[in-house]
């Protein structure tokens, strides 16, 4: 039978965790994702399924709980928000670098600086393009619902442990602060010692080097420049795998359109919006919602740009996505690739969008 | 290269069977080399081969995993207690020790020590204070003693413009969670003997859940001190001795 709920996508995240069998999540507490941990406690998993749930003193220290959970095999997750995830950055550096698997959620707020609690997606840069030091990459995951916050918890670890690199869910406080109806996922058990050295034990470091026969190491420093370059070019290597097979995208109305909007989040369910109203007008108008920032829908958006005249990036930020979809529109093609958006908190109206969309046709 | 043969009947010391080949990198009178190899024994003598994860910090000892032949997580600078929580937290029968330098455990990762010292976490720390940063080159660190020279207080390090060394282990010691805190040095091998003792108190100590255990070893950098080994544990034992007195500063367990 299915387990239907009304929730906040916040509280979705907690029971999805539980539900996909996490066998940890360290946090530190921070408006607008504070519920996810609040939930966590009062569900009390460890109890049950047996997670443990830490309330770290930062969020330095909460990454590199993850840090040390990852290293082990184990399914961890943390969740933050903007200044929380800047604090971050050290740790998920050193988790792509050691090639550790974990899921970290950012329910973006405005910024920068201490900015303010309302929703933002003012981080894409941070976590889809760097964000700490060396050249890494994240998966970025970005629900638009609180179904989707549910199911990208699974997503999000299932990706994790298939490339070995941290998953983002890249959301924001008005998918973490909204309640809808949720699917709720199936429950799966977390794995067991066995079933986690089959998966992992060729890596973790689970402390049973004797039965194993050799030791494992997580480890992000290479002291030989060239073996750190060779390191790179294997993690390159994994990331351009990832760009080939992981791309998920939603298009709607896409085909014939003459104006697409490119939007993820809560402005894509502006956006949806938009497309509904313009459509009503006659306009040939259509939304690219990328579900993955990385990889970046580069070919779908590069397509429909051949017969476009105009895509618009709605986001709620100063412009930061719309740098990837100018460089995968190109300059070569006549269609123009502009940016429209409020930020700093502020959340643009489906009449915002639309004005700005229509003065560019 | 020479081949040395082992006679195993007259052989009456080795090096420890889980001490690897590796060239170590420590400098000759360094106080890591002696550290190391008691916890390679204990580990061995404990049977805990098949049990054990340890952290690696940021500093001269980052490179801890490629001597002692067991899981090792290499640590953000400073944040190895943090790594230590979570492994243990999650792997609850393991002993989990991290194993710090002054400038990884007493500067950047202050926070992450004495967090770990709050909660009362089930693991080892094992704090190897040297007063200085040896690694980047001898600079000062938090519990470089007045008047030291280092590269960063080439006029000795002065309070007004410097501060004053501080203790972790009686800061350790104050929490209600934390079992055993204990000062020892590896200058001679009586102290040797009784670091050794002291260590596989604290590794019980995990193995039983009893809170965290908290070894630090007062130690010699003969290259950040510009002294000769002999030099050093002679400069150690007149100046740092006084200032971090030896013996158990807690016995809980």
């Amino acid at each position: 039978m299915e387990d239907i709920k009304l929730l906040k996508g916040n509280e979705v995240l907690a029971i999805a965790a539980i539900r996909c069998g996490a066998d940890g999540y360290f946090g530190y507490p921070i408006t607008p994702q504070s519920e996810v941990m609040e939930t966590l406690m009062d569900e009390r998993p460890w109890l049950t399924t047996g997670m443990v749930v830490l309330q770290a003193e930062s969020e330095t220290s909460s990454i590199n709980m993850i840090y040390g959970g990852a290293a082990a095999g184990k399914r961890v997750m943390t969740s933050s928000s903007s200044p929380g995830l800047s604090l971050m950055c050290e740790g998920l550096s050193y988790l792509a670098g050691a090639e550790l698997p974990c899921l970290v959620v950012n329910v973006a707020r405005g910024g920068p600086g201490l900015g303010s609690i309302q929703a933002s997606q003012a981080d894409y840069f941070q976590l889809v393009k760097g964000g700490g030091h060396g050249d890494y990459k994240l998966i970025v995951l970005a629900p638009n619902s609180v179904q989707e916050m549910n199911d990208f918890v699974g997503l999000g670890f299932d990706l994790a442990f298939k490339y070995r690199i941290p998953a983002v869910i890249l959301t924001d406080g008005i998918i973490g602060q909204m309640m809808e109806k949720v699917t709720l996922s199936p429950e799966r058990p977390r794995r067991t010692e066995e079933e986690l050295a089959k998966e992992c034990g060729d890596w973790a470091t689970t402390g049973r080097k004797a039965s194993r026969g050799k030791a494992n190491l997580a480890n992000s420093l290479f002291l030989d420049s060239v073996d750190l370059e060779q390191h790179n070019l294997h993690l390159q290597k994994k990331y351009r795998e990832i760009e080939k097979n992981e791309v998920l995208c939603e298009q709607i109305q896409v085909e014939d359109a003459e104006y697409i909007m490119v939007a993820y989040g809560t402005s894509s369910r502006i956006c949806m919006k938009v497309v509904e109203d313009m459509r009503k007008e006659g306009h040939k108008v259509g939304l690219i919602r990328p579900i993955t920032l990385f990889p970046f829908p580069t070919e779908i958006i590069a397509k429909a740009a051949e017969h476009s005249k105009v895509i618009l990036s709605v986001e709620m930020s100063a412009g930061q996505m719309v740098e990837d979809v100018r460089l995968a529109v190109g300059c070569a093609c006549k269609c123009r690739v502009e940016h429209f958006g409020r930020f700093g908190g502020v959340v643009h109206s489906p009449a915002e969008v639309y004005e700005a969309l229509k003065a560019l046709m | 290269m020479m081949k040395v043969e082992k006679i195993s009947e007259n052989m009456v010391y080795q090096k420890p069977r889980l001490i690897t080949n590796n060239t170590m990198h420590y400098c000759p009178g360094c106080s890591h080399g002696t550290v190391h190899k008691i916890v390679a024994e204990l580990i061995d003598e404990m049977g805990l081969e098949d049990n054990a994860v340890a952290v690696s910090p940021v500093g001269c000892s980052v490179l801890a995993y490629n001597y002692i032949d067991i899981d090792w997580v290499q640590a953000a600078h400073g944040r190895a207690p943090a790594i230590a929580t979570a492994l243990k937290r999650l792997m609850p029968d393991r002993l989990v020790f991290t194993y710090q330098g002054d400038g990884d455990l007493a500067a950047i990762g202050t926070a992450e020590t004495i967090h770990s010292l709050v909660r009362g976490e089930n693991i080892v720390i094992i704090f190897i204070n040297n007063a200085i940063y040896g690694m980047t080159g001898g600079q000062m660190a938090p519990t470089t003693l007045i008047g030291q020279k280092t590269a960063t207080t080439p006029y000795g390090r002065d309070t007004a413009l410097n501060g004053f060394p501080y203790k972790m282990g009686e800061i350790a010691a104050m929490m209600p969670g934390v079992t055993y805190v204990t000062r020892q040095s590896v200058d001679k091998p009586a102290a040797v003997r009784a670091a050794k003792k002291a260590i596989k108190k604290a590794f019980e100590n995990s193995i039983g859940c009893k809170g965290t255990s908290f070894v630090e070893i007062v130690a010699t950098c003969n290259s950040g001190w510009k002294l000769s080994p002999v030099a050093s544990n002679d400069w150690m034992r007149e100046n740092m001795f006084p200032e971090y007195p030896l013996g158990d500063l807690k016995n809980n367990g």
